[in-house]
């Protein structure tokens, strides 16, 4: 295996150009939770033509609702949910600037098809591994929709958080290629 | 006759709801480390490494294995001579979960399903009691996540499909689901019963000791080849593609209706934890 590469958001177009399906990625910087009730809301705004409750031009959205924090503690676990169930949300978010997706599992042809325009990408956090990645998480601050519980969007400082590139800029996507890889 | 204070019951569900989603049993560690010998796949391998560096810190850090800390799923099996005092059971093991989740520091995922407000206890639990005879009660709780379970099904198949029918169901699931119930997983099989009997005893294989065959040889061999094909699909860990996509199969059997043929199939992430007590 080829030695991670490493990301420090914001991101711009010439940062996700280059990462190829399979990457190790190590990622530094600001990153912003939401899942299913957060993006239904975010989606609603843009709707009636309100600002986002953060700029997500060139970020990357984190599909986690993490388990509360210790006394201490920036956040408690915080693995990956899964992401088809924003497919339906991400392609207008993409239209708004979207540079990056973390989640786990497989992502809608039109999600897919949405990151070659708008040239995001999309990557996965190993699910479950929860523990292991709230240690790569240095901070964690409600930005919006506090009432939401583990579903309000935050903003997360990462030190080299581990993902590996699942869908790049030009259609390709490692679901598909790497359990071909493997049938018999 | 034995009394049983349901305080007592509390006290032991809260504990369980803890140790579940902190500590993963040895028979899922050892599970881990003989599919790293098999994997062939490098990310594959990296994947499986993270797990086992995962369930030790999160041992360390008293953080739960996996952020979603589930549904408590609650399964009792209650003595028949036990004689409950000091309130309503059911309501003992609600506080308990009540309890477990928020002094664990674990996640309230419970919500109404409509308007999707979080009710913010985790409760209810879900409670399977089953009669045995004797004084005492064995409480065992399996906090399901819903990444795998969304990928579950149950249908109910024509007599005329046989085994060939089911093992088709069973292993076209698992390629349906792909990377989303966060594979290597663990695959429960409830065949026969009714249309609810088939998924409560393929819930219950979960429970089994991970890769302890069933008894019936003839299930066990079903078990095997089941695990053999779905092994060939190619998704491997996380379904980023390789050997290992599940690391058992456990089949429960019980008879059906001579007009049917319910099959279950439950699929477990590889946080398959759950963790029991007798009082």
């Amino acid at each position: 295996m080829s030695a991670p590469v490493t990301l420090k958001t914001p991101l711009r177009e010439e940062d996700v150009d280059r990462l190829k399906i399979g990457d190790r990625i190590l990622i530094s910087g600001a990153v912003y939770t939401a899942r299913d009730a957060a993006h239904k809301r975010m989606i609603d705004q843009l709707d009636r033509g309100e600002k986002l409750p953060f700029d997500v031009r060139g970020q990357i959205i984190y599909y986690v609702g993490p388990s509360p924090a210790r006394p201490g503690r920036p956040i408690g676990a915080a693995g990956p949910t899964t992401s088809y169930r924003m497919d339906a949300y991400s392609p207008r978010l993409m239209e708004e600037g979207l540079r990056g997706m973390i989640g786990k599992g497989m992502r809608s042809a039109e999600v897919i098809d949405a990151m070659k325009r708008h040239r995001c990408v999309y990557m996965a956090a190993v699910g479950g591994a929860a523990a292991l990645l709230s240690r790569c998480i240095k901070s964690a601050e409600v930005i919006a929709y506090e009432d939401l519980g583990p579903e309000a969007v935050r903003r997360l400082e990462v030190e080299d958080f581990p993902v590996i590139l699942v869908n790049d800029v030009r259609g390709h996507d490692l679901y598909e290629e790497g359990a071909r890889k493997y049938q018999r | 006759m034995r009394e049983i204070d349901t305080r007592e019951v509390t006290e032991k569900v809260k504990e369980l709801c803890i140790a579940a989603n902190y500590e993963l049993g040895n028979d899922m560690l050892q599970a881990f480390e003989k599919a790293m010998t098999e994997e062939e796949s490098p990310v594959g391998k990296d994947i499986l490494q993270q797990l086992v560096e995962n369930v030790r810190i999160a041992r360390e850090d008293q953080t739960p294995i996996c952020q979603d800390t589930g549904y408590a799923v609650v399964f009792l099996e209650l003595g028949q001579d036990v004689h409950f005092v000091g309130g309503d059971v059911n309501e003992a093991i609600h506080e308990g979960v009540r309890q477990g989740y928020r002094d664990g520091y674990l996640r309230k995922s419970t919500c109404h399903p409509f308007t999707r407000a979080n009710r913010g206890d985790n409760t209810p639990a879900i409670i399977h009691v089953e009669m045995v005879p004797g004084d005492r009660v064995k409480i065992t709780v399996a906090p399901k996540g819903a990444g795998s379970e969304n990928m579950s099904r149950v249908d109910m198949l024509t007599p005329a499909v046989g085994i060939e029918g089911i093992k088709e169901f069973v292993v076209d699931r698992v390629r349906a689901s792909g990377a989303n119930p966060c594979p290597p997983t663990v695959v429960g099989v409830g065949i026969g019963g009714t249309f609810e009997q088939a998924a409560l005893i393929a819930k219950k294989a979960l429970l089994r000791p991970v890769g302890e065959p069933n008894p019936d040889p003839e299930l066990a061999a079903l078990e095997k080849d089941l695990l053999s094909r779905i092994n060939r699909l190619g998704i491997g860990p996380q379904g980023l593609g390789g050997r290992t996509t599940s690391l058992a199969v456990h089949v429960n059997m019980m008879p059906s209706h001579i007009a049917s043929l319910p099959v279950a199939i439950n699929i477990q992430c590889h946080v398959n934890r759950h963790k029991e007590a007798v009082l």
